[in-house]
């Protein structure tokens, strides 16, 4: 996609969050379900929705920042195209999940919460993914990786951005 | 109306609708406490270091939550009392980073008074709780994002007079508490732009401060 199609996607994505945060009442108790909404709608909280809910309730923007951030469920990062979820439930807590979510964030050079500049990649902490018996579980979109082992981890990457460069290489080719 | 009450069997009078914290406090009558200041409306009670026992109630109770009372007998240095103050003293010193030789509030700040009133060292009886980074680096960290004032997550004892403070002098917050639990910080997000902002006008939040978690840019 062209950089001005993105860019104008992004304003049109904005235009709509602000029609629809102006729809709600000016009541401080909306505030969450505002958040809500742009979750929903932009899968993660940008500064500028922040600042969009702020005007409009008139509470101050480091107030609405201190409610979203006590919340697990408000993201401040867009997801990733490929969300690295590493599971921290009790059986893969046992088996050093933490070691391999610590690998995860060296790889890609981001914490967890985050994701890459280029927005390949997004980590994430998620408790128990219901396969405890291959513990330690890492979640690579909705792909589940069991028995996971640092050593792993780099040919997994590796693995996503070769199949991406193969993608691109064949949509260069069918072009031609 | 005056009321008279008794204090470690020291007689005292006290106004109507005060606390005993400060009705102590402004008797000579030294409690510590890091969460309150004279005149809050609603004290917080989130320090847990001003316990008192109170001759009647079963347990010992946070001093700055009571209303003074006609006839009240109080006790503030019971062992149970001091038992729940160095708990709550050492719970808050888990997580707090020690290098009190090169830190700002050195000589005048309010952890320091406490150990002494309390004698307790400065070194948590708990797992320290400071972030990996830290613990391994042996660094703190410094939040740089406010155009004005730095923030030391690691010094602050998350007390909330900053944004009490913050509060009573400009009737909205421009600082808050963020995220939850251990990870708890403040944070001025949002008010980046010096425009907006009261800048070196007001010091209320760095002045209150007990121990220096947040200073000003310039001097540090």
């Amino acid at each position: 996609m062209a950089h001005e199609e993105i860019l104008s996607e992004q304003e049109a994505i904005e235009k709509d969050i602000r029609s629809r945060v102006a729809a709600f009442e000016k009541a401080r108790g909306n505030l969450i379900p505002i958040l809500q909404m742009i979750q929903e709608k932009q899968a993660y909280l940008p500064p500028e929705a922040i600042n969009t809910v702020a005007a409009h309730l008139e509470i101050p923007v480091c107030e609405v920042y201190g409610v979203a951030t006590f919340y697990n469920q408000f993201r401040f990062h867009p997801p990733g195209r490929h969300p690295v979820k590493v599971c921290m439930g009790t059986a893969c807590h046992v088996k050093a999940g933490d070691v391999i979510l610590e690998n995860f964030e060296r790889k890609l050079e981001i914490r967890e919460g985050q994701t890459t500049p280029d927005r390949e990649f997004s980590i994430e902490r998620v408790a128990c993914v219901g396969c405890c018996a291959l513990a330690p579980v890492a979640l690579i979109g909705d792909t589940v990786h069991g028995h996971m082992a640092p050593s792993k981890v780099e040919g997994l990457l590796l693995r996503i951005r070769i199949e991406k460069e193969k993608a691109e290489r064949e949509k260069v080719r069918g072009e031609r | 109306m005056m009321l008279n009450i008794l204090i470690d069997d020291k007689k005292i009078e006290a106004e109507e609708g005060k606390n005993l914290l400060q009705a102590c406090l402004d008797n000579g009558i030294y409690i510590p406490n890091l969460c309150h200041v004279k005149d809050m409306a609603h004290p917080q009670a989130s320090c847990r270091l001003c316990f008192v026992e109170i001759e009647g109630e079963k347990k010992p109770v946070p001093s700055c939550s009571v209303t003074v009372r006609e006839g009240m007998r109080v006790k503030t240095d019971t062992p149970s009392v001091r038992r729940l103050q160095r708990s709550a003293f050492h719970l808050l010193l888990s997580r707090h980073f020690i290098e009190c030789k090169v830190c700002p509030a050195n000589r005048k700040c309010e952890l320091q008074k406490i150990a002494k009133f309390l004698k307790v060292g400065l070194k948590s009886n708990y797992p320290l709780l400071l972030p990996k980074a830290v613990l391994e680096t042996g660094k703190q960290e410094t939040d740089e994002s406010h155009p004005i004032f730095n923030y030391y997550p690691n010094r602050c004892v998350l007390c909330g007079l900053c944004i009490h403070v913050c509060r009573t002098t400009h009737g909205i917050a421009l600082l808050t508490f963020a995220k939850r639990g251990i990870d708890t910080v403040i944070s001025f997000y949002g008010e980046e732009d010096v425009s907006r902002l009261p800048g070196d006008k007001c010091l209320a939040c760095v002045n209150i401060c007990p121990v220096s978690a947040i200073t000003l840019k310039s001097l540090s």
